[in-house]
């Protein structure tokens, strides 16, 4: 088991542009059930084995897909998202960076009610390991297992995993939710999942400055979680004011500093890696598997 | 991106929040020129700079006649002003905004902003204009009124009257309230802000509103839906490392160590710093070279980091993901001839082709060190900063 993908999710991308197409290749490799693509206009065309649709419900009713990954550029992708809702599709990765705010806030309400869940914006995807890859990851780092790793960062996540991964922990499921203000899926949403999912037996969140959902994620560890987990948080040396590359990663009236949301994470019995050499390690001060 | 307060004004004006008649002006003639053109007096002159708490730096002042606007403005210009947020450095005023003084009744404040936790758009007012918000947050929280308006209709008439209300505004001061509100929330809308401060709106012996000070903080991510915004970007008022940065599409922000950092991906790039402090340094910026280190990006990225004299090595770390790290090793090797690296530099790569990787850079003749993991690359390059070894 896993949370949100496995290996029998049938995944269609939107924007099959290079990026898009270099991406959904490399999941295909994988052995992602990459089941087609959407290109406004380039319907009934075929690119590299991929069937192209012009809209997604269109490619939803010939595919069968439960699932879309997002490489549309920034200006377009809330329509993007917004296309895949309405196709009533369960899960949505939208890896895009550069999304202006307010669309997002759109979006949010405008998916309020309905069942598909959004993971993203300017994120590096999902990953069962062994089962199913969604997004821009290298896949070779991670390994099948029981730990199941949450993050707002993309090459961190993977500095995480591949610790994991040396010291002989695969993991269940890795999402990677993204570094903007305004998302789809919270820390707190992946905590959930994994403590329901009964493969996955322990977690690794990282977290960064900026907002308070680390803060709402460990208060839930705290009241609900039977699994042990630890977590880092990056930019202990993040001056205030200043937005350290992710739109969401920024120290805004003193508030989502660091050290606020290790103290509150070390409170609610999260083993927190000071150094982000050692957050395999600080797993391990809670759990063996 | 910021904005001067007299390019806001502007901006607020058009979309009909009342504010000061006023003017922009470069020299202590034209100050006086202009002073006499907008009225009667009194006038402020009010130094434009990034940066608030300018009263209380000297960089707010009061002229009765038109001769006084001249040699305020003109002692003003050039000074360099500091306050609480400009840093020790202080900025120079290279501009001035000469406006109607007015009869102030009442301060109040209000500001829009995204809510992170709501997802909305939210909309805040306080008894208490012309103080610090944060510090009224912190002390008297109930003296805070806040609506979180519905993206898809929009900020409502009874929200705003409940806010104007709470201000206890009354009589014909309520329905100007209501304009107020729903003036500044088409702006922050119609200009993708991600945050509009009023502070001080102020009800005038009159009985007007008057947006006396803004500020407004905008969408990076927008700014190409508003091109005319864009070009009031004012780059002297920026860090010039920053701007150098931004041209070449790199993300850097400029610290105050001697440790520099190149890194891909902005959360191992906080990463990297924060494990620079850990290990006993202290790092000179934060830079993330984005998902592909070219030759092209590493160069640039180099120079960057190098154009800060305080820069006494250089940490390289990059996890390699898609990209291979004997692709990235090559980089790194002609990027460091290129700029005839002189300091130490300690690069860490992990990924597909490591191995090869870093025999590379261990044959390159270059004074590179190469690094086994995060930890031993702080390590390595906090001890060849301080001189420990090679």
């Amino acid at each position: 088991m896993s949370i949100l993908i496995d290996k029998n999710t049938k995944v269609i991308t939107q924007g099959l542009g290079a990026t898009g197409l270099f991406h959904a290749q490399g999941a295909r490799e994988y052995g992602t059930q990459m089941v087609g693509g959407v290109t406004p206009g380039k319907g009934g065309t075929t690119i590299d084995g991929f069937t192209v649709y012009n809209t997604v419900s269109e490619a939803v009713h010939h595919t069968g897909a439960q699932a879309s990954v997002i490489y549309v550029p920034p200006p377009f992708a809330a329509d993007s998202i917004m296309e895949a809702v309405d196709a009533g599709l369960d899960l949505v990765i939208c890896i895009t960076e550069g999304i202006p705010v307010l669309d997002m806030v759109k979006v949010k309400q405008y998916m309020t009610g309905k069942k598909t869940r959004l993971v993203g914006p300017n994120c590096p995807g999902v990953i069962t390991p062994g089962q199913c890859k969604i997004g821009i990851m290298p896949g070779y780092i991670h390994k099948p297992g029981k730990v199941g790793v949450v993050s707002r960062s993309g090459t961190l996540t993977y500095e995480a995993v591949w610790q994991l991964t040396n010291v002989g922990m695969g993991q269940s499921t890795c999402v990677g939710i993204g570094g903007d203000p305004v998302n789809g899926t919270s820390h707190l949403d992946c905590l959930q999942m994994f403590e329901e999912d009964p493969d996955t037996e322990a977690v690794i969140m990282i977290g960064e400055i900026g907002g308070n959902a680390e803060e709402e994620a460990a208060r839930f560890v705290k009241e609900n979680m039977t699994k042990p987990v630890a977590a880092y948080i990056a930019g202990v040396t993040a001056p205030p004011g200043k937005r350290m590359g992710h739109a969401g990663a920024i120290i805004s009236g003193g508030k989502g500093t660091a050290a606020e949301k290790v103290a509150v994470l070390e409170e609610c019995g999260i083993a927190v890696a000071q150094s982000p050499a050692d957050m395999a390690q600080a797993l391990m001060r809670v759990y063996r598997p | 991106m910021n904005i001067h307060e007299y390019q806001a004004k502007a901006i607020l004006r058009k979309f009909g929040v009342p504010v000061p008649d006023g003017h922009v002006c470069y020299n202590g003639a034209s100050a006086r020129e202009w002073a006499k053109r907008l009225g009667d007096g009194p006038w402020v002159v009010k130094a434009q700079i990034h940066a608030g708490g300018r009263g209380k730096g000297g960089g707010v002042k009061l002229a009765r006649t038109s001769e006084e606007v001249r040699l305020t403005a003109r002692d003003m210009l050039g000074m360099t002003l500091r306050t609480h947020q400009t840093g020790p450095d202080g900025k120079v005023v290279t501009r001035v905004l000469v406006e109607n003084g007015c009869n102030i009744g009442r301060e109040l404040y209000v500001s829009l902003l995204v809510d992170r936790a709501t997802c909305k758009v939210t909309v805040m007012a306080s008894t208490e204009g012309g103080m610090d918000i944060e510090e009224v947050a912190a002390k008297t929280p109930e003296k805070i009124f806040t609506e979180a308006v519905d993206p898809l209709v929009g900020l409502t008439g009874f929200q705003c009257r409940k806010l104007a209300f709470s201000l206890g505004l009354e009589g014909k001061l309520v329905a100007k309230a209501v304009k107020v509100l729903e003036a500044l929330y088409t702006t922050f809308i119609a200009c993708d802000c991600s945050l509009l401060e009023i502070n001080p709106l102020v009800v005038t012996k009159e009985g007007d509103l008057l947006a006396l000070d803004a500020k407004f903080g905008f969408d990076d991510n927008a700014m190409f839906r508003h091109l005319q915004i864009a070009d009031m970007r004012d780059f002297d008022e920026e860090d010039p490392n920053e701007v150098e940065a931004s041209q070449h599409d790199l993300s850097y922000v400029s610290l105050s160590g001697n440790i520099g950092c190149l890194v891909n991906g902005a959360g191992l790039a906080m990463a990297t710093m924060d494990i620079i402090k850990f290990s006993g340094g202290e790092p000179a910026n934060f830079l993330d070279v984005g998902g592909g280190a070219t030759i092209e990006r590493v160069t640039e990225a180099f120079k960057l980091i190098l154009s800060d004299r305080n820069v006494k090595g250089i940490l390289v770390n990059i996890f390699g993901g898609i990209m291979k790290c004997d692709v990235i090793a090559t980089g790194v090797i002609e990027a460091a001839k290129q700029v005839s690296l002189q300091v130490p530099l300690v690069v860490r790569l992990e990924g597909t082709n490591v191995e090869l990787g870093k025999k590379m850079l261990a044959d390159s003749g270059l004074n590179i060190v190469a690094a086994d993991g995060m930890a031993d690359a702080a390590k390595k390059i906090v001890a060849a900063v301080k001189g420990e070894g090679k």
